[in-house]
């Protein structure tokens, strides 16, 4: 499977496409967001699509025998193996496309996982995928910030302080949760250089979101997209603010929104304007505050959180993206 | 073993290893996808399947994988767009990759792997010990144990035909007992391309080939309302597996001329024999010399191997095992805490004959762990027990570890 696939950038939401690959079927919470960002993915991907899918929400709430929401050809993969997944899937269909077994085309292969399977178990495994440049495929990874399929337990991609069912605030300790959450994208962009889409998206962002799953897919080899998923259920909110909390989290800074085409680091967005000085990132207590899982934060965990932030933005050398200083101490150029 | 063939520029000879011998039958097979990762013995095979990609003499997609999940990941979605797979393992490295392995089964993926049958360290060992490919004869793995580097490479050929049939679409390993088979050289005749063509037909997914033009959902979520229906499928798969080794059987003698009278058993020397052995793999060797030696003193003993261990040869080990006065099952491995601490060798016989019309003494001997050879002497003891059991009808100790220090 030399080919790519050939999808044009939708420009605006009135040149998105009206089929629909992700329909009824799935029972996710009411405002998931990661339901939705299943259905942007093969929405952007087309027909002409095999999506892979890891253990969590997105297979057990979403996949049911008898009412699968999947109009394309869909699997499922073990928890820690949404790369091992996809590089299987491409190596077969180039093996079999290169001894004239099948028809030699253009196939999209999408792998998806959770924060959990992408971030913790099967960081190996993506990294690994990342590096065989022989295989198309774009590895996504949905992350709602915890174990959400299992209860809601803290995972290495679950920010610092947030209450799960493992990490409860209590009489003796009120952050349970110490780890600051893993810098994935840049950390796969940094070790695998000859990957040549790597991206942050929210599906908040929709039109942005699909066209960059289109350009993971139009690349040779390898892409990976780490997508910002509110999690009503995992973030404690009313499901109908899962849109606003993803902006919120723009705007505040917390999230970073990004992409690394051939090497050339763009911030897409809020995040370019916030960079560019043209915009003023909102204090993060306006994310934390609208969420049960940050109910137990007293101003002390607030400032904390704030200045983590700040020091993201003004002291990296690439905001979000690069936590490097120069000898001097300061962020590089 | 005869090597009469019709026409003999259908076949060469070379003296190569069993690992060897399978790499090349990947080759003959025109194995689609191959995944490697480095663990010892069983990686030779991959060094001889890389050096035969290099030279062009095999045409497949080939992953150096970054760990044994990943490996048997990688296959298991490569068979599942329709691909012809190889992959393999060793010791903990199986055990590494044992979520892959259990929901191959599940998935009905006909992945071809062979085991080289090694210790589970720690402490360190990378002797022979079956403890590793058996782990999974619960999950719906065909389990082959093979002797020699023909029948390597010939149970290759067997392993791909049977896995890939739609009658049961399940995945099979190879057992090699590490050292002693993966990197012991024999004489092995290859047979030409055209043979193994005629012997192996190619892999056909069918309705279940994962592709946009068969846009299926596969493994969704079943729960409580149908998994029981889907293990009872897998179940069905297995028991058809019998008459489909039994057809490929007989066609490998038909096109190859060889592989023995008995798909599921070799028995040697035995027509006539009050005492037998029974065991797997290379234990064969020390356990035929042995038994020609005792017969030059008269003693009427015999050997029995097992080739596959799943599915399990319950009728015919019921049909011979009854002839005789008493019978010594070899285990190269331990179940701890099982009945009479046995072996699973042991303990699946004795399970196997329990409803036969005769029921014959049975005792279990444990010997060669962690690749320590099992020797002439060693089998004798096991064949003068036996034979005591079998003079006085009375089992002393079930359960015997040989050839071990105190
Ligand atoms: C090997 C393995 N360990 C544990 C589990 C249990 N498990 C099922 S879903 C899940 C949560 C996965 O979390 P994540 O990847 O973040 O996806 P989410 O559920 O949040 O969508 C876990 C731990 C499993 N299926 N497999
Ligand atoms: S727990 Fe979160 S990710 Fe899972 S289905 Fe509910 S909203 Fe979606
Ligand atoms: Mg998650």
């Amino acid at each position: 499977m030399t080919l790519t696939s050939t999808l044009p950038m939708i420009r605006g939401v009135h040149n998105s496409p009206l089929e629909e690959y992700f329909t009824s079927g799935h029972r996710t919470c009411q405002g998931c967001e990661s339901a939705l960002v299943m259905k942007l993915m093969v929405k952007a991907s087309g027909p002409r699509t095999i999506v892979l899918g890891s253990t969590g929400c997105m297979y057990v709430a979403n996949t049911t025998y008898y009412s699968t929401p999947w109009v394309v050809p869909w699997m499922h993969t073990q928890l820690g193996s949404a790369g091992s997944a996809a590089v299987g899937t491409a190596a077969g269909l180039k093996a079999l496309m290169n001894k004239n077994k099948i028809k030699d085309e253009p196939i999209n292969i999408i792998s998806f996982c959770g924060d959990g399977g992408g971030a913790d178990m099967g960081l190996s495994a993506i990294s690994a995928a990342l590096t065989h440049m022989a295989y198309n495929h774009l590895i996504l990874m949905y992350d709602n910030e915890s174990y959400a399929n299992t209860d809601i337990q803290v995972s290495g991609s679950s920010p610092w302080g947030a209450n799960s069912t493992f990490s409860p605030p209590g009489k003796l300790h009120r952050i349970m949760n110490q780890r600051w959450k893993k810098n994935m994208a840049p950390m796969l962009a940094v070790g695998h250089p000859g990957v040549k889409y790597i991206a942050t998206a929210c599906a908040s962002y929709a039109v942005d979101f699909m066209n960059k799953i289109r350009k993971g897919l139009k690349y040779s080899g390898p892409a990976f997209i780490h997508s910002y998923d509110p999690c009503p259920k995992g973030w404690d909110y009313d499901p109908m603010y899962s849109h606003e909390l993803g902006m919120l989290a723009v705007e505040a800074g917390i999230w970073v929104q990004y992409e690394i085409e051939e090497g050339k680091l763009v911030l897409n967005g809020p995040s370019r304007m916030i960079a560019q000085g043209r915009r003023q990132r909102k204090p993060v207590v306006e994310f934390l505050k609208r969420q049960g899982r940050f109910a137990h934060f007293v101003d002390e965990d607030v400032d904390y959180y704030q200045s983590r932030i700040d020091e993201m933005w003004e002291k990296w050398w690439l905001p979000g993206v690069i936590p490097l200083f120069n000898e001097a101490g300061e962020p590089k150029g | 073993m005869t090597t009469e063939v019709k026409d003999t520029a259908l076949e060469r000879e070379e003296l190569i290893s069993g690992a060897e011998a399978i790499a090349i039958a990947c080759a003959l097979a025109d194995v689609d996808v191959i995944t490697a990762y480095p663990i010892r013995p069983y990686d030779t095979v991959m060094q001889f399947v890389s050096k035969l990609i290099a030279d062009g003499e095999l045409k497949c997609e080939y992953i150096v994988a970054e760990s044994e999940h990943s490996q048997f990941e990688i296959v298991k979605h490569a068979s599942a767009v329709g691909a012809r797979v190889f992959s393999g393992s060793s010791g903990v490295g199986w055990f590494y990759a044992f979520e892959a392995l259990a929901v191959t089964c599940g998935l009905r993926l006909p992945v071809v792997a062979m085991v080289g049958n090694r210790a589970l360290d720690d402490p360190g060992a990378f002797g022979c010990e079956h403890n590793d490919a058996l782990a999974v004869r619960d999950l719906g793995w065909m389990l082959r144990w093979v002797d020699t580097a023909q029948e390597a490479m010939d149970a290759a050929f067997m392993a791909w035909r049977v896995a890939e049939d739609k009658r049961v679409f399940l995945p099979c390993a190879i057992s090699t007992d590490g050292a002693f088979l993966t990197h012991s050289q024999q004489i092995v005749m290859i047979p030409d391309k055209r043979l193994v063509d005629e012997f192996l037909p190619p892999y056909d997914r069918g309705e279940f080939v994962l592709h946009p033009d068969n846009p299926i959902t596969i493994a969704p979520q079943v729960n409580e309302d149908w998994l029981m229906e889907i293990r009872r499928q897998t179940d069905a798969a297995m028991r058809r597996a019998r008459d489909v080794i039994t057809e490929a059987h007989n066609d490998l003698k038909r096109i190859f001329n060889r592989g023995g009278d008995d798909p599921f058993i070799e028995e040697y020397m035995t027509d006539d024999a009050d005492v037998v052995l029974v065991g797997m793999g290379t234990l064969a060797l020390p356990l035929k010399v042995t038994v020609r030696r005792l017969r030059e003193q008269g003693r009427k003993v015999g050997f029995v191997r097992i080739k596959w261990f799943r599915p399990f040869p319950q009728p015919e080990l019921r049909a011979v095992l009854s002839r005789f006065k008493a019978v010594g099952i070899i285990d190269r491995d331990y179940s701890l805490g099982s009945p009479d601490n046995g072996g699973v060798l042991y303990n699946e016989v004795r399970s196997a004959l329990y409803d036969g019309d005769k029921r014959v003494p049975i005792v279990g001997y444990i010997a060669g762990l962690g690749g320590r050879e099992v020797t002439v002497p060693m089998t004798t003891e096991m064949f003068d027990y036996t034979q005591k059991v079998a003079d006085t009808g009375i089992i002393e100790e079930p359960l015997r570890w040989i050839g071990v220090r105190d």
